[in-house]
């Protein structure tokens, strides 16, 4: 009985998370490491070279861009949960995740 | 002493909302002291920190002391304290609001979201690096969601995922416009891409002002101006009435960066020229129609409320807009009023949802409410001050707008014809809401109830009250808040303060850093010669402007080391 039940919930979750709407949801997420990789690539990266100060050595890559690409990727993935979490409850309670809310629903 | 009180905004929220949640998780008395300790502690800093902002040029915290532009600064200058200061009475009237409301009992961890709200929007004020507002407005937006959905309900997780999806599909964009600018400036010190800016050849400007119209898309998100205010109207209504009304201060965050970025990184004068102005105006023109339309199209009052804060952004942006120091003024003393009174009326909508039951807000005959005259009362006054008419302090404003652009007609005429509009919206809602009820004949059984589970009504009126007092003390002191204004926006309008507030004295900082750690050193190699001469190393190459060290100084220092190897060989 409980089995069956807590199949039942995990397949519901398996299709609110493949279902389009919740799918059409996420799709801001793909973005950010996108624009991850942006920063990367116009961070002025150089391969094979130290990002901190040390002695002896006059050729450094520019730290910067890591460090905000860490804070990205680390925000982004936070964020992301969040939106995982809302599209669930939202269809969980509505039962879909549609973004453009039809008029009879919003307000109240 | 006084810099080290600039992060203190940011800091006591981050210290007090984990408290919150860890340690006083089930004792709502505890957290609702706590939390209003916290609001309160906030707007006293605030005061002191708008004090010690208007008497002199801006002020800076330099994070960790490293020196800009490596490391994150915060500035405090007028505009910020400002900001600030706003953003403080508006927490705390909300705090105050949400628990005679008893808001924050219909769901877990309001008042810790409140107060990482608090440090995200202090924070993205308070920063001088342009990465660090992107961090901040992440932090304002993760507990904006929270709060937007709390208490839960269908039609609020709806317009919530509306309202995440949207400002995530923003915050790319804003990490897009940070690499754009990066790529090109090398640098994302606010203070320190003014400077570089400035410097670069004309030829050279096109991908510095892709990233200037990226991170303008993204404020202009942030602020709902048109084409991009779809986010609002859902948003606003459905939230819960406290954080909707905290939500004044959100529009104002955005406004607040175009501001600050379009007058101190791209100004009007320099690299990319008038680009801000020309994409701003019109989008600012129809903001303002399409706000105000939307009052009177409006078909309940939440959705009237919501629109006026569309409105009212259109018009503060048709006065920034201009890029002229006395626009400007105008422009400020308008948000003021407007951040004051759209909280003002997001309280009363809440106040008379609360209060009419199965009717909610909508335009249809209900019966009497309880405190139905002093909420009509209440409507009324928020009215005529967010329409704009006389002797509330949004006549002042627009009146202060209309007088900073004399000549351009396009604009009187808009604002005119649209708080025409908006007056007519207003008396409608008004009307329907609260008029209409006296000829509704109700039974006995149907009548609305009383509001559920609030703790001390009195204590949601007063706190709706503060805010409609404010619009009123805005207007009797309309003479020395213009005149404080003025000095902020010829604060903006030199944009020369706050980069040399930032940049200079780098030098000067790095011998003095460099004396001090040479005499620490000296101190230690008396007792401990082993370890002594290990950090000295390191030291002597950290601290670099030896040449300009008082060889006196250094010989003193280094006689009694035997650092050979990596001292330079100036200090032997």
């Amino acid at each position: 009985m409980m089995r069956s039940v807590m199949k039942g919930g995990l397949a519901g979750l398996l299709v609110a998370v493949l279902g389009a709407g919740v799918m059409s949801l996420i799709f801001p997420a793909p973005k950010e490491p996108g624009a991850e990789i942006k920063l990367f690539a116009t961070g002025r990266l150089v391969i094979n070279q130290p990002p901190i100060l040390r002695d002896g050595v006059t050729s450094y890559t520019d730290p910067i861009p890591q460090a905000l690409v860490l804070t990205a990727i680390v925000i982004s993935f936070g964020m992301t949960a969040v939106v995982v979490m809302l599209a669930l409850g939202a269809f969980i309670e509505a039962g879909n995740d549609r973004i453009d809310l039809e008029e009879e629903e919003d307000g109240q | 002493m006084m810099e080290h009180w600039i992060i203190a905004p940011v800091l006591i929220p981050a210290m007090l909302a984990p408290l919150i949640v860890l340690w006083m998780r089930y004792d709502l008395v505890t957290q609702r002291v706590a939390s209003i300790l916290g609001m309160s502690a906030l707007l006293v800093l605030a005061i002191v920190l708008m004090v010690s902002a208007s008497m002199g040029p801006p002020e800076v915290y330099r994070l960790g002391n490293w020196e800009p532009p490596y490391g994150i600064v915060l500035v405090l200058d007028r505009l910020s304290a400002l900001m600030l200061l706003l953003t403080s009475i508006l927490g705390l009237v909300i705090v105050l609001y949400a628990i005679g409301s008893g808001w924050d009992k219909r769901g877990w961890h309001f008042h810790s979201l409140m107060q990482f709200q608090m440090m995200g929007i202090n924070g993205a004020f308070l920063t001088g690096d342009a990465f660090n507002l992107f961090v901040f407005f992440e932090v304002l937006l993760i507990a904006s969601y929270g709060l937007m959905i709390h208490g839960g309900g269908r039609a609020r997780l709806k317009s919530g995922v509306q309202y995440v999806v949207y400002n995530l599909a923003g915050s790319t964009l804003f990490l897009f416009a940070l690499g754009t600018i990066y790529a090109t400036a090398g640098t994302l010190n606010m203070a320190d891409l003014a400077v570089k800016v400035a410097e670069m050849p004309t030829e050279q400007t096109a991908l510095i002002k892709v990233g200037a119209a990226l991170l303008m898309l993204v404020f202009a998100v942030k602020a709902a101006l048109v084409p991009l205010q779809f986010w609002l109207p859902a948003t606003y209504t459905n939230a819960p009435g406290p954080v909707a009304a905290l939500f004044a201060i959100m529009t104002k965050v955005g406004t607040y960066a175009i501001v600050r970025v379009y007058t101190l990184i791209f100004p009007i004068t320099g690299t990319i020229g008038t680009l801000a102005h020309d994409v701003l105006l019109p989008s600012a023109f129809l903001t303002l129609a399409i706000g105000m339309i939307g009052i009177l199209g409006a078909r309940d009052m939440g959705r009237t409320v919501a629109y006026a804060v569309i409105g009212s952004v259109g018009t503060m942006m048709l006065a920034f807009a201009q890029f002229t120091q006395g626009a400007t003024t105008a422009g400020l003393y308008y948000m003021i009023h407007s951040t004051l009174t759209a909280g003002a009326m997001f309280l009363i909508a809440d106040l008379v949802r609360e209060r009419r039951g199965r009717w909610g807000l909508g335009f249809t005959d209900a019966p009497l409410m309880k405190n139905h005259g002093l909420m009509a009362g209440m409507f009324f006054m928020g009215a005529i001050a967010m329409a704009g008419m006389p002797p509330l302090s949004g006549f002042l404003g627009k009146l202060m707008i209309l007088d900073a652009t004399r000549g351009q007609w396009a604009l009187w005429a808009t604002v005119l014809v649209t708080s025409l509009i908006a007056i007519v919206g207003y008396a409608r809602a008004g009307s329907q809401v609260f008029w209409r009820s006296y000829a509704v004949e109700a039974e006995e059984d149907d009548l609305p109830p009383a509001p559920k589970d609030a703790s001390s009504p009195g204590l949601a009126f007063t706190a709706t009250g503060i805010l409609l007092a404010g619009s009123v003390a805005l207007t009797a002191l309309a003479g020395p808040a213009s005149t404080w204004l003025q000095g902020t926006s010829a604060q903006l309008f030199t944009p020369s303060q706050y980069i040399d507030a930032v940049l200079a004295g780098a030098e000067e900082r790095a011998q003095e850093a460099a004396r001090i750690g040479a005499h620490e050193h000296g101190h230690m190699e008396v007792s401990e010669e082993m370890q002594a001469e290990d950090a000295h190393g390191g030291d002597a190459n950290a601290a670099d402007p030896h040449a300009d060290v008082p060889p006196a100084d250094q010989a003193d220092t280094h006689t009694d080391t035997e650092t050979g190897q990596d001292a330079p060989a100036a200090a032997h």
